[in-house]
């Protein structure tokens, strides 16, 4: 049996229907219910639906064998866990966004609010600017409206919410997409199974 | 026997594995100079020490981990040292927020590795997997075969080439080997490294078919000495896997980890560090490996179908005498029992004796 983690919503779904495509479908997924798991005996897969955020740390402490993550929570966590498979959708950028006129003032340290102070304290401190950290949790755009932070350092997809608060990206920091991750020790005991797996996507993902 | 915890059963078992084998028991000072952990902050799995003022001001650490003070009070020699340890240690596991003590047992060979003690270290290495578990899988790989593949490439890209090729990640690997323009025939063999890994009998030979630079052929040879002599009579599994490369400032040549079915992180790792034994002014060769005892517990842990043998409960009217007697009686005949007042939630218990 072959335990897979899919972050709860959209990317689940379109991750789902990928890897039902591709010779793993659980027929009980598409039912509307309020189950949390899903199992497809005949074939062995079993599939859980979790917290976006979490997919990572069922798949590291192996509660799941395989999950879908998103590159900007394997970038913020940096799990200890194989990335197999660049799937290539739920594609954004991971950028630093501010007032359209900003203009960074390199005299004073630069305050940044964001949900991924990982990955902005490594951006920043690459470049030796000294920053203050704002970690917030949701409506990030609304800091530097408000007057809480300069700049914000989010996920941008589309750049709709960003120009409609009157915020436009400035700086790209990585590209995101969704990877297929995999425990380490799932690896070396359900390896040939998680190497199908793989493959059937990849093969189902260039056809 | 059977009221110790899992990790201090396995540790017994480890140790005495290690020392029918020679290894010599060795006992570490439970502290260490605070110093010796800065000075090799990156040979520690977990770069947080917990710290305190000894009596005369001087920092101390409790240590955090075994090698570094094995090697410090080895003084270099002809002869080769041989030793085994289990220690209680202090640091913060992968993943976690908190400082932990774990039980970690292993050995340590320090003065000259040669191909015998190579593989015998191998070979003990997977005969303690096979005593945690029935089902493990051992992955070996060689360091001097992943550098002498990164020889071509700029320095500063082999760190993030080697964390790639530790996540299995062929497309980011891609991605970088086309960023910097690197050979046709060097990325291919840097491809390799992530794509030919699985059990040793199949995958070695087409490491021994491709055209590698000299110092990995060398390698390659010693690869498959060590190997061969630890895959005698053992029932696991052992792998080539690149994944588990290591940092490269203290490792060289043979390195591996070794995981248990059950167990979702590696549960053994080790190799060969001459490297940091240079670092530390030897000039000896050294290899070992350490267990991680406390991922064992929920695995081997069964929890008792009953708490105690016999449970004798009494009333204020049992005659005391005769409630001792039927106590002893039982306890003399080797059964644990508890004695309790009639009434109180009881454990639970094989048999019951109401006075």
């Amino acid at each position: 049996m072959i335990n897979v983690a899919l972050p709860k919503g959209r990317l689940g779904d379109k991750a789902y229907a990928l890897l039902a495509r591709a010779g793993h479908p659980c027929p009980a997924m598409q039912e509307d219910n309020r189950r949390l798991t899903f199992e497809n005996e005949a074939i062995g897969v079993r599939y859980f639906l979790v917290k976006p955020s979490d997919v990572a740390v069922y798949v590291e402490r192996g509660a799941a064998d395989v999950g879908i993550a998103g590159k900007d929570i394997l970038l913020e966590y940096r799990p200890d866990v194989f990335e197999l498979l660049d799937l290539g959708m739920g594609r954004c950028r991971m950028c630093v966004a501010g007032p359209k006129d900003f203009r960074d003032d390199p005299t004073q340290t630069l305050r940044v609010a964001t949900k991924f102070p990982n990955i902005a304290r490594a951006y920043y401190s690459a470049m030796s600017r000294e920053i203050e950290l704002i970690h917030l949790n949701g409506s990030i755009e609304l800091a530097p409206l408000v007057g809480l932070s300069d700049v914000i350092v989010d996920i941008v997809e589309t750049g709709k919410t960003l120009a409609e608060n009157g915020l436009a990206p400035l700086a790209e920091i990585v590209p995101i997409s969704a990877r297929l991750i995999a425990n380490k020790a799932s690896f070396r005991f359900k390896g040939d199974a998680l190497r199908a797996l793989c493959a059937d996507v990849e093969r189902t993902m260039q056809a | 026997m059977r009221n110790l915890r899992a990790d201090e059963r396995m540790s017994i078992e480890l140790r005495s594995l290690y020392q029918r084998h020679g290894y010599l028991p060795y006992r570490v000072n439970q502290f260490e100079e605070y110093d010796l952990y800065m000075r090799n902050k990156r040979f520690l799995i977990s770069e947080h020490v917990l710290a305190f003022s000894d009596m005369d001001g001087k920092l101390m650490a409790l240590k955090p981990d075994v090698t570094l003070s094995i090697v410090k009070n080895t003084k270099d020699s002809a002869d080769t040292t041989k030793v085994s340890y289990a220690e209680r240690v202090y640091r913060v596991p992968r993943g976690e927020h908190r400082f932990k003590e774990i039980m970690q047992t292993g050995l340590e060979v320090i003065g000259r590795v040669d191909d015998y003690t190579m593989g015998e270290v191998l070979a003990l290495a997977a005969g303690s997997l096979q005593a945690i578990g029935p089902r493990w899988a051992l992955d070996v790989a060689d360091l001097d075969i992943v550098s002498g593949i990164l020889e071509p490439i700029e320095e500063s890209v082999r760190a993030q080439m080697l964390a790639l090729i530790s996540e299995k990640n062929l497309n980011g690997l891609r991605a970088l080997c086309r960023a910097q323009g690197v050979g046709e025939r060097t990325a291919a063999q840097l491809y390799s490294l992530i794509t030919v890994s699985g059990p040793f009998e199949t995958t070695l030979p087409v490491w021994e078919r491709m055209a590698l630079p000299d110092a990995c052929r060398e390698a390659l040879c010693g690869l498959r000495g060590a190997l061969e002599m630890a895959a005698q009579g053992c029932a696991g599994r052992i792998n080539i896997d690149f994944s588990v490369v290591n940092d490269m400032r203290y490792y060289n040549g043979l390195i591996f980890t070794g995981f248990v079915e059950g167990v979702p992180t590696s549960v053994l790792s080790g190799g060969r560090y001459d490297r940091l034994m240079r670092r530390m002014g030897r000039s000896s060769q050294a290899m070992g490996f350490a267990v991680y005892l406390d991922q064992l517990g929920r695995l081997l842990d069964r929890r008792p179908e009953a708490d105690v043998d016999l449970l004798i409960t009494y009333t204020e009217a049992t005659d005391r005498r005769a409630l001792l007697a039927a106590a002893r009686e039982a306890t003399a005949a080797g059964e644990s029992v508890r004695v309790q007042r009639a009434g109180e939630t009881a454990v639970r218990s094989r048999r019951t004796l109401s006075l």
